[in-house]
């Protein structure tokens, strides 16, 4: 019970969030919102029981992402406030096309069972992340640990300015 | 467990769709990419969701979540040096009026 | 009265009892108990910092050969309060331009993820508002709220010295928030638990012969330069310098606003120096603490106030650093030698070697890389600091 009403409201939270980032005029607004967006995702983690992924959301989403795209508004904002509006011509389409879509999905979602278990989560969950990198999943965690490298490398190379 | 399942799928089409409309109808290159983390948010959801509801004993759906979440963390700081990039070439980060290849 | 009857758990159960007989459901108890414990802890934050505000400003005044506060109350004890009403009655002044809603906000922020902070630290082994078993994530995820309030003051301001200030936080934070954690996740390796109570429960060996600072000295001298530059402090208070961006983030605030700054940036200081103490001096540990549960809570207070000191002291007798001379120590100097702390650590402990061994070849990597590091540190400053100046560099005409 108490669960649910906690969940009923951190959606009602997540989703208006969602929407002010990406009706919000001002970009620095939409950032904002899109930190509350990410601490409501959290929570909503938190109800899964997913503490870790809870926990690594705020910490990657709110305190790198969001921190680094504030960081890219603040750089261009001369930009800001000279745009003619913040949505393009294509606008109502795209709501109606995103409107059809998540009422087809809310439909199709409703509709299927899907076989669910409640069995409760093993208390070793974390140990098995991480056993699970290092072990079955070894390939995968090397290639994202190098798509990062890459990430980091290619990001500084972008953005530096050339001097001459 | 008292929430069910679907609840959680649908929250997360819902989100899903928001970032949608925020990648289609945006102006600006760093709006849209704030619609993308939209996405990825919803798809995370959907991930641990399903590990929650379907197979709680294996930790399958956490690793997928995290590596979506290296992935995101990867494409926001070089679509951030992109758009960082374009500004300083050609001072505006408008989608409409980055068509230099236009026919 | 027996000091050895007080049990904190006690207290705890008699509520617990009080609630159960009003005829509650169970999840009503549970909400109300952690609301409870929430409120507690707030109340214990923000009496804590009137006493601290008063300590750093004698403990500096000492330093400096001054007095300190010394006119309001016992030795100046209630100084803090009066300037506290002082704040209060200022006028509340928002800039015409500044962005309301995360103007007002931002304060509110500041102070909020440092409280949020204090719910996983242990006060003693029963004294914690909640164990949960990814502490030490859950300590970085909360720092990350604290960057977040800054750059929204920085910004909504409308004020360039603020924005400088904002710019200089996401720099700041965000750079020493690498080695700080690399420093943090070395005695969660060797602990092999997240939880904090859990690293406050490995340090447990006889007469403190059990704290990570003595096997882990390095990892707790990166740890505690990374948190001196997380608290904003001098050496490292950049976004506040006066001379050069005049206050930096929180220029524009007033009143109470610019109080609730103040009064996180001192409870941030005190929460590293409480996660300091958690991590490396053993938390609640000390003699006796078995037989009387109490005394962790003493112990603890007594070891994060003498952590909080030398910080205090730091504060009062370094002058500032530059800011590119602050990047590079972080990214050329504590980085690197976090990494390969961290490295060493993890092969030492692969090796499986006996109990003690293990902790005297910790020890020994540890110094060894510490003397390694400012070796190679103290010979390329030394030839910065020699190289030879000329007025001109002569260009070589190329053929």
């Amino acid at each position: 019970m108490l669960q649910q009403v906690i969940f009923i409201l951190m959606a009602i939270f997540t989703l208006g969030m969602a929407l002010g980032t990406v009706t919000a005029r001002n970009l620095f607004h939409a950032a904002l919102f899109l930190v509350g967006t990410f601490a409501g995702v959290a929570v909503l983690y938190v109800l899964l029981e997913a503490e870790f992924l809870a926990v690594s959301q705020v910490v990657v989403y709110i305190g790198a992402i969001a921190t680094l795209i504030i960081f890219a508004i603040m750089l261009s904002r001369s930009m800001m406030g000279k745009e003619a509006g913040a949505m393009n011509k294509q606008w109502l389409f795209a709501a109606g096309g995103s409107a059809l879509l998540f009422i087809v999905l809310a439909m199709l979602l409703s509709k299927v069972p899907f076989a669910t278990q409640v069995a409760p989560v093993p208390p070793d969950t974390i140990e098995q992340i991480g056993s699970s990198f290092v072990g079955v999943y070894v390939i995968p965690f090397e290639v994202a640990s190098v798509l990062l490298l890459v990430a980091l490398i290619g990001a500084i190379m972008l953005a530096r300015e050339r001097h001459g | 467990m008292a929430i069910p399942l679907s609840w959680y799928l649908i929250v997360a089409a819902a989100l899903f769709c928001i970032g949608f409309y925020g990648v289609l109808a945006r102006r600006n290159a760093v709006a849209i990419l704030m619609g993308v983390e939209l996405m990825l948010n919803a798809v995370n959801i959907n991930f641990l969701a399903f590990w929650r509801y379907v197979r709680p004993e294996e930790p399958l759906g956490q690793v997928f979540a995290i590596f979506v979440l290296a992935v995101a963390a990867a494409e926001a700081a070089v679509g951030l040096a992109l758009i960082i990039s374009i500004y300083r070439t050609r001072k505006t980060i408008n989608i409409d009026n980055i068509d230099l290849l236009r026919g | 009265m027996d000091l050895s009857s007080i049990d904190l758990r006690a207290i705890g159960a008699w509520f617990h009892g009080l609630l159960i007989s009003s005829g509650m459901s169970q999840t009503g108890i549970h909400v109300i108990e952690a609301l409870v414990g929430a409120l507690l802890l707030l109340i214990f934050g923000l009496t804590l910092v009137i006493f601290l505000i008063w300590l750093e400003r004698k403990l500096a005044g000492r330093i400096q050969d001054r007095l300190g506060p010394n006119r309001v109350g016992p030795y100046g004890l209630l100084q803090t309060v009066a300037d506290a009403l002082k704040l209060l009655t200022k006028e509340d002044v928002t800039p015409l331009d500044a962005d309301r809603v995360p103007y007002n906000l931002a304060p509110g922020l500041a102070v909020f993820h440092v409280i949020m902070a204090l719910a996983v630290i242990p006060f003693s082994n029963r004294v914690i508002g909640a164990d949960i078993n990814v502490g030490v994530l859950y300590l970085m995820a909360v720092g990350a709220i604290g960057s977040m309030a800054a750059l929204m003051a920085g910004w909504a301001s409308n004020n360039k010295y603020a924005l400088i200030g904002g710019f200089r936080v996401v720099a700041q934070l965000l750079s020493y928030e690498i080695p700080l954690v690399l420093a943090m996740i070395i005695p969660v390796m060797v602990s092999g638990t997240m939880r904090m109570n859990g690293l406050a429960v490995a340090q447990g060996s006889i007469f403190g012969f059990g704290w990570f600072v003595w096997t882990l000295p390095l990892a707790f001298l990166i740890f505690f330069v990374a948190s001196l530059a997380e608290g904003e402090r001098a050496p490292f208070d950049l976004l506040e310098a006066e001379s050069e961006i005049v206050a930096g983030y929180n220029i524009e605030y007033s009143g109470m606003k610019f109080a609730w700054f103040f009064l996180a940036f001192f409870m941030n200081s005190w929460v590293l120096a409480a996660i300091g103490t958690t991590i490396f001096f053993g938390g609640w540990q000390g003699p006796f603490v078995d037989q009387l549960p109490a005394l962790g809570v003493i112990y603890f207070l007594g070891k994060t106030m003498i952590l909080f000191f030398v910080q205090a002291w730091v504060r009062a007798t370094f002058p500032r650093l530059r800011i590119d001379q602050m990047m590079s120590f972080c990214w050329k100097f504590l980085v690197p030698m976090a990494l390969v702390l961290f490295a060493a650590v993890a092969i030492i402990l692969k090796l499986n070697l006996p109990q003690p061994l293990e902790a005297i070849t910790l020890l020994v990597a540890n110094v060894a890389i510490l003397l390694t590091g400012v070796t190679l540190l103290g010979r390329t400053q030394r030839k910065a600091l020699y190289a030879p100046k000329r007025a001109f560099t002569p260009t070589i005409p190329r053929l």
